[in-house]
């Protein structure tokens, strides 16, 4: 029983650290000093750096899913619909998540073991010791980062994925070009549009916060790092596809 | 040299204690370190002498006692706070926690960024006064990892004595070094203490340095260190000893009250 205490404590704990953690980082963004070049230099990590993994998973999504999409709707005769539902696919779910996961798979891990590494070798501790607060130096420009780049490379995955249906409708289906666009594009709203960009910035939040707080409460060595960086990602990569449920929710409720 | 004037109070625990989880740390430990003063604290690992380090710059908070520094108490202070009053520490790290994005000369000039009145130039020639202090000028544009172990250490030395701070905390500064870099290491110790009159704190665990510490001065003029027995006259090189067993204080004082103790844990230090 007080095994399951402490436990639940340490859990109780842990979700504290890391709200106050968050809130501190938002409120920095209006607070000086600002780490502009840190900023730079956390987008072209975060998102130049993630295009090749990004422009892969988009196409071959939009691929896959032209193939199985155009095999059910051959079973109806409605073959026309493939890029509607490719579209609509990527647009509202795959984009946003596949590309999170991605990110998270790359950057959560990235910026828990760099932070894990500075913690374990006394670097952020030296950082305070110099008047540098690590969560403006090192959480903010992560955060801004990851939320101005990761609305952008959903939409470069979702271009790469359109790409992709229509490579697979145009070259294995045989679908007429002007049928597969025109279907893809006719079918593209507003709402959909706006789902698909609001899910990657709540997204954003996740994937940097998730990552910093791994890092910044790493103890134990080099183990601890490791330890850390697979934290990171396994618990980014769950609230992406938790939140992802409650957001569609919600989105779909206020749009109704 | 020998000082019977009262001493400005530079740091001052009053029965500060921490734990984590269950184990005491530090239990209701008190000391008190004075302007000039150089404090060796001794003490088996684990005994908490990094722990008192960090609690004396704000980087660890007490869950009892307080913490003065320079007169105001900075137990309670948010980190925003804090940090003018970490501006009169520099501290070296046991490893010599030094940024490895940054060159060299980025690293030691780090602390004079956030100091606004300082221009580029002039920032530039205190780093390589800094370098020239710990002789590694030439060094200013490699990174940590191009460094030795004793090097990376210096460097350590160097950023902390950049902005010229009141006083100087050492965790562990010759550790895993050969006695070559360590007396090096060492003298710089010395020459901050006697040049500069920097108080200092400075965990070891190599009895020797810190016995070469209390019985050596700095003579400016023959740029080395001379034994106080010798030409020194006997004179006080303002260094005294604070040992640490099972969080508390088990011996305070000068070397001489240290060398004549018959404690048995005590002697293991002294073996």
């Amino acid at each position: 029983m007080g095994l399951l205490n402490d436990l639940a404590k340490d859990r109780v704990l842990a979700v504290q650290e890391f709200a106050l953690m968050s809130a501190r980082a938002v409120r920095n963004i209006f607070r000086p000093p600002h780490y502009m070049v840190d900023v730079v230099r956390q987008m072209d990590f975060i998102g130049f750096g993630s295009l090749p993994i990004v422009i892969l998973t988009g196409f071959f999504t939009g691929a896959v899913l032209a193939l199985q999409m155009s095999k059910t709707l051959t079973t109806f005769g409605e073959t026309s619909l493939t890029g509607q539902l490719v579209m609509l696919s990527l647009v509202r779910e795959l984009g946003p998540v596949l590309t999170s996961l991605m990110v998270a798979g790359r950057n959560s891990s990235g910026i828990a073991s760099e932070l894990g590494s500075m913690m374990v070798s006394e670097q952020i501790d030296a950082m305070r010791a110099l008047g540098t607060d690590p969560s403006k130096k090192l959480v903010t420009p992560r955060l801004v980062a990851t939320v101005i780049m990761l609305p952008m490379l959903t939409i470069v995955a979702d271009s790469m994925g359109m790409l992709g249906g229509f490579a697979t409708s145009f070259f294995m289906i045989h679908m007429n070009p002007a049928q597969y666009w025109t279907s893809a594009l006719h079918a593209l709203e507003f709402e959909d549009v706006f789902q698909g960009l609001i899910k990657p910035f709540v997204f954003a939040f996740i994937v940097s916060l998730v990552g910093c707080y791994y890092g910044l409460t790493t103890r134990g060595g080099t183990a601890g790092v490791g330890r850390s960086t697979t934290q990171a990602v396994v618990a980014a990569s769950v609230m992406i596809l938790v939140s992802d449920f409650f957001i569609t929710k919600i989105i779909l409720a206020v749009l109704d | 040299m020998a000082n019977t004037t009262p001493r400005e109070t530079v740091v001052e625990f009053d029965r500060v204690t921490l734990a984590f989880g269950e184990k005491p740390v530090l239990e209701a430990v008190s000391f008190q370190l004075e302007h000039g003063e150089t404090k060796i604290i001794l003490g088996a690992a684990g005994a908490g002498k990094s722990v008192l380090l960090k609690l004396t710059m704000g980087l660890l908070h007490p869950d009892s006692g307080r913490i003065f520094v320079l007169g105001q108490d900075i137990t309670l202070l948010e980190e925003e706070e804090l940090f003018p009053i970490r501006q009169h520490f520099g501290m070296v790290f046991q490893e010599g926690a030094l940024f490895d994005s940054l060159t060299v000369g980025e690293n030691v000039g780090y602390a004079l960024e956030r100091l606004g009145e300082i221009g580029p130039e002039e920032a530039e020639r205190r780093v390589r006064e800094a370098l020239q202090f710990v002789e590694l000028e030439h060094t200013i544009e490699l990174h940590p990892s191009e460094l030795s172990g004793g090097m990376r250490r210096r460097v350590a030395i160097a950023r902390a004595l950049v902005s010229q701070p009141e006083i100087m905390l050492y965790d562990s500064p010759t550790a895993g070094l050969d006695p070559i870099t360590s007396h090096r290491i060492v003298t710089l110790v010395i020459k901050q203490r006697d040049v500069r009159r920097v108080s200092s704190l400075l965990v070891t665990h190599r009895v020797q340095d810190a016995f070469e510490m209390a019985g050596s001065y700095f003579d400016p003029g023959q740029e080395k260190l001379l034994p106080v027995s010798g030409n020194g006259g006997g004179r006080d090189t303002h260094t005294r000893f604070l040992v640490l067993r099972d969080g508390g204080i088990a011996f305070h004082g000068r070397l001489e009250e240290l060398l004549a103790q018959r404690d048995p844990y005590l002697q293991k230090f002294l073996a």
